[in-house]
């Protein structure tokens, strides 16, 4: 570049410079951004968590951002420090992998408030962190999926082995064996959450084995389209995915983050802010099931919605002694109930579940 | 093993090959011509967005295969019009092509992720050979695009090494400026190979998101493209080597979740890996044999009839 064109440049840089508008002046209006690990397509967790983002603009007037496939990695530094820095003070991190990072910025930015996803790995007085105690629907879909089978070979095409996984699989085992003691379970290991060539795979490999209702924790349709072609049963993840396979799709575990969202909306605003690893569940409606499959039997309905009831009123307990793992060790002795810090930092599978274990992985 | 899971397994290697036989295809015949392509991933993915929305758009696969041909086609076009017209750099034009092709596919299929096919293309069973005993009931019971690739791969091999244009491709490849004071349009055939093999890319993303998954979502390729560019190599440009080094990372990646369900405890982390390092052995061994494998000895290199 020749010494003029360096001028000319460094001329037009101040020019764009000038017209960038200055730091937002005392906003009326909450600016809440969005940070997704995906993008948000048609189903699954980013989907649910975009629903919330655009109720906040119904019910708040909130101005919105959101910014989709954000890798978890210092890369996300940056972003929350550009999103900060355009006014936005309210951030959602809906991520497990953003939660170390979200601390970083959080103690940099004292009046930024933060709403993550990891429990567990820490807080700051300006950070919280949201999670769903995905295990009570979970167990839910399993005595459907326990009553449904007719091979009694019910497969489940998992993630990742973390604690924010397995809880979910023991409890979906222990839904199918409480309806149906002699069903088999078993489970697959993609190592992805989102990657649907590999999770329809994982579900074909289930289905050749004799599965006949494939139950996932993944964040694609995938094992959803896998079971529709076969002819088979599928449980979804996250969202209602009965578009991917209407007859295939019995129910799955849906998120609503619609009112701790804007809950927590109104709390920083109100200077309320509490900073907590939050667990909601079936009783606040953070959870809930996706709309049953007509083919499902009154009596298995029935029987459904008496154990959401008995969870919601504490009568019944999904992880409760005596509970072995897949090794022989007893994990929960009898009479006794898991904290919930026990189930958020689960590392073993259940005793019966047939797949290979979280420590080999 | 029972054999109906042998044939389960051997039905699912063969669809997972299917995507790098096309891809790997259309790059030996880039390859061949001298042009080295490094963007196969991008017009995979070019590919297989154009297929969905024509699919989604119009209802018919068949439509969707087209418009996935013709997309990776005109992506490969430009690789074309800057390696071999303006003899720019083809490593780094290639590696150019892949980056702005997941862009561009990513930007394109915004607004159908997660929409469901209305039409893929489902399994036909060919009646008769269908029935015969393993191999039959998992080679006949595919659908219609893997079909193709059975018929295309014999008759590429058979076009490239026994026919007068073949040659001419290959005279190209090897050298060019003999070709071309032979009479050989060096330009028109480097042009032609470029995108006709870039549309093979494409019809290799296309088998994903109209057959296989069959969806669209961001990087649905998730890494094939650059496992059939090491196929080329692995098959030393031969599309008939090709078939079974396609089909071989096909099985590890079938085998992979049947050993989970069979109670192997095969760590999920090193398989995944294996297509990775067989690769790279072959890349290794290659280094050590280049003399003896048919690697195109003008490849990379940009003609000009002045040199």
């Amino acid at each position: 570049m020749t010494r003029q064109g360096i001028r000319g440049f460094v001329l037009i840089a101040l020019l764009a410079a000038m017209l960038v508008p200055g730091d937002t002046l005392a906003q009326a209006k909450p600016k809440v951004a969005f940070v997704y690990t995906g993008p948000i397509g048609d189903a699954g967790w980013t989907f649910q968590h975009d629903i919330a983002r655009r109720h906040l603009e119904q019910a708040l007037g909130a101005e919105t951002t959101y910014i989709e496939s954000m890798p978890e990695t210092a890369d996300a530094v940056r972003v929350m420090e550009q999103l900060i820095q355009k006014g936005y003070k309210i951030l959602f991190m809906t991520s497990f992998g953003y939660q170390k990072l979200s601390l970083e910025v959080a103690k940099k930015h004292p009046d930024v408030f933060i709403v993550g996803t990891g429990p567990g790995i820490g807080l700051a007085p300006n950070v919280k962190t949201m999670y769903g105690r995905i295990w009570e629907p979970r167990y839910l879909t399993g005595l459907i999926a326990g009553k449904m089978t007719k091979s009694n070979t019910v497969g489940f095409v998992a993630a990742h082995p973390t604690p924010g996984v397995l809880p979910g699989i023991n409890a979906f085992a222990l839904g199918v064996w409480a309806a149906n003691p002699q069903a088999k379970v078993k489970v697959v290991w993609t190592r992805t959450w989102y990657d649907p060539p590999k999770e329809k795979a994982a579900a074909k490999a289930l289905i050749d084995a004799g599965a006949d209702v494939i139950a996932q924790h993944q964040d694609s349709p995938a094992p959803v389209q896998a079971a529709a072609e076969a002819g088979k049963y599928a449980i979804g993840n996250n969202s209602n995915m009965a578009p991917f396979g209407p007859k295939a799709f019995l129910t799955g575990p849906v998120y609503d983050w619609r009112p701790l969202d804007e809950a927590n909306v109104k709390a920083i605003l109100a200077g309320q802010f509490k900073s907590e690893d939050y667990y909601g569940g079936l009783s606040d409606g953070l959870l809930s099931l996706a709309p049953l499959h007509e083919a499902i039997p009154d009596s298995v309905k029935k029987m459904v919605e008496q154990a959401r009831q008995d969870i919601i009123s504490g009568k019944l307990q999904v992880f409760k002694g005596p509970i072995k793992d897949q090794e022989g060790t007893l994990r929960v002795p009898a009479g006794e109930v898991m904290s919930l810090k026990d189930i958020t930092s689960t590392r073993w599978l259940v005793h019966g579940i047939d797949g290979p274990s979280p420590t080999a992985q | 093993m029972s054999e109906d899971q042998l044939v389960r397994l051997l039905a699912a290697t063969i669809a997972m090959g299917t995507p790098l036989v096309f891809a790997a295809f259309g790059e030996i015949l880039a390859e061949s011509s001298g042009v080295l392509n490094l963007g196969v991933e991008g017009m995979m993915l070019v590919g297989a967005v154009a297929a969905f929305i024509a699919v989604v758009v119009t209802g018919s696969p068949w439509l969707g295969v087209v418009a996935g041909m013709l997309g990776a086609g005109a992506l490969a076009a430009g690789h074309a019009l800057l390696t071999v017209t303006l003899r720019a750099d083809q490593v780094t034009a290639g590696l150019a092509l892949a980056l702005f092709g997941g862009g561009l596919s990513s930007f394109l299929g915004k607004s159908y992720i997660g929409v469901p096919n209305p039409a893929p293309f489902a399994a036909i069973s060919v009646p008769g050979l269908s029935q015969l005993p393993i191999l039959g009931r998992s080679v006949f019971t595919q659908d219609a695009l893997v079909y193709v690739s059975y018929v295309m791969i014999p008759l590429g091999w058979w076009w490239l090494y026994r026919t007068r244009p073949g040659l001419h491709l290959r005279a190209c490849g090897e050298s060019p400026g003999t070709a071309d004071a032979m009479g050989i349009g060096v330009v028109a055939i480097r042009y032609a190979s470029v995108i006709v093999g870039g549309m093979f890319a494409g019809l290799g993303g296309a088998y994903l998101s109209l057959a296989y998954v069959p969806a669209w979502t961001e990087n649905l390729t998730a890494g094939l493209g650059w496992i059939a560019l090491a196929l080329v190599i692995f098959a030393t440009w031969n599309p008939l080597r090709l078939v079974f080094g396609a089909y071989l990372f096909g099985s590890v990646e079938a085998m992979g979740f049947r050993a989970q369900v069979l109670g192997i405890q095969a760590n999920t982390i090193v398989l995944r890996m294996m297509p990775y390092v067989a690769t790279l052995t072959v890349m290794l061994l290659l280094a050590f044999w280049r003399r003896r494998l048919a690697m195109p000895s003008a490849l990379g290199l940009p003609y000009s009839r002045e040199q």
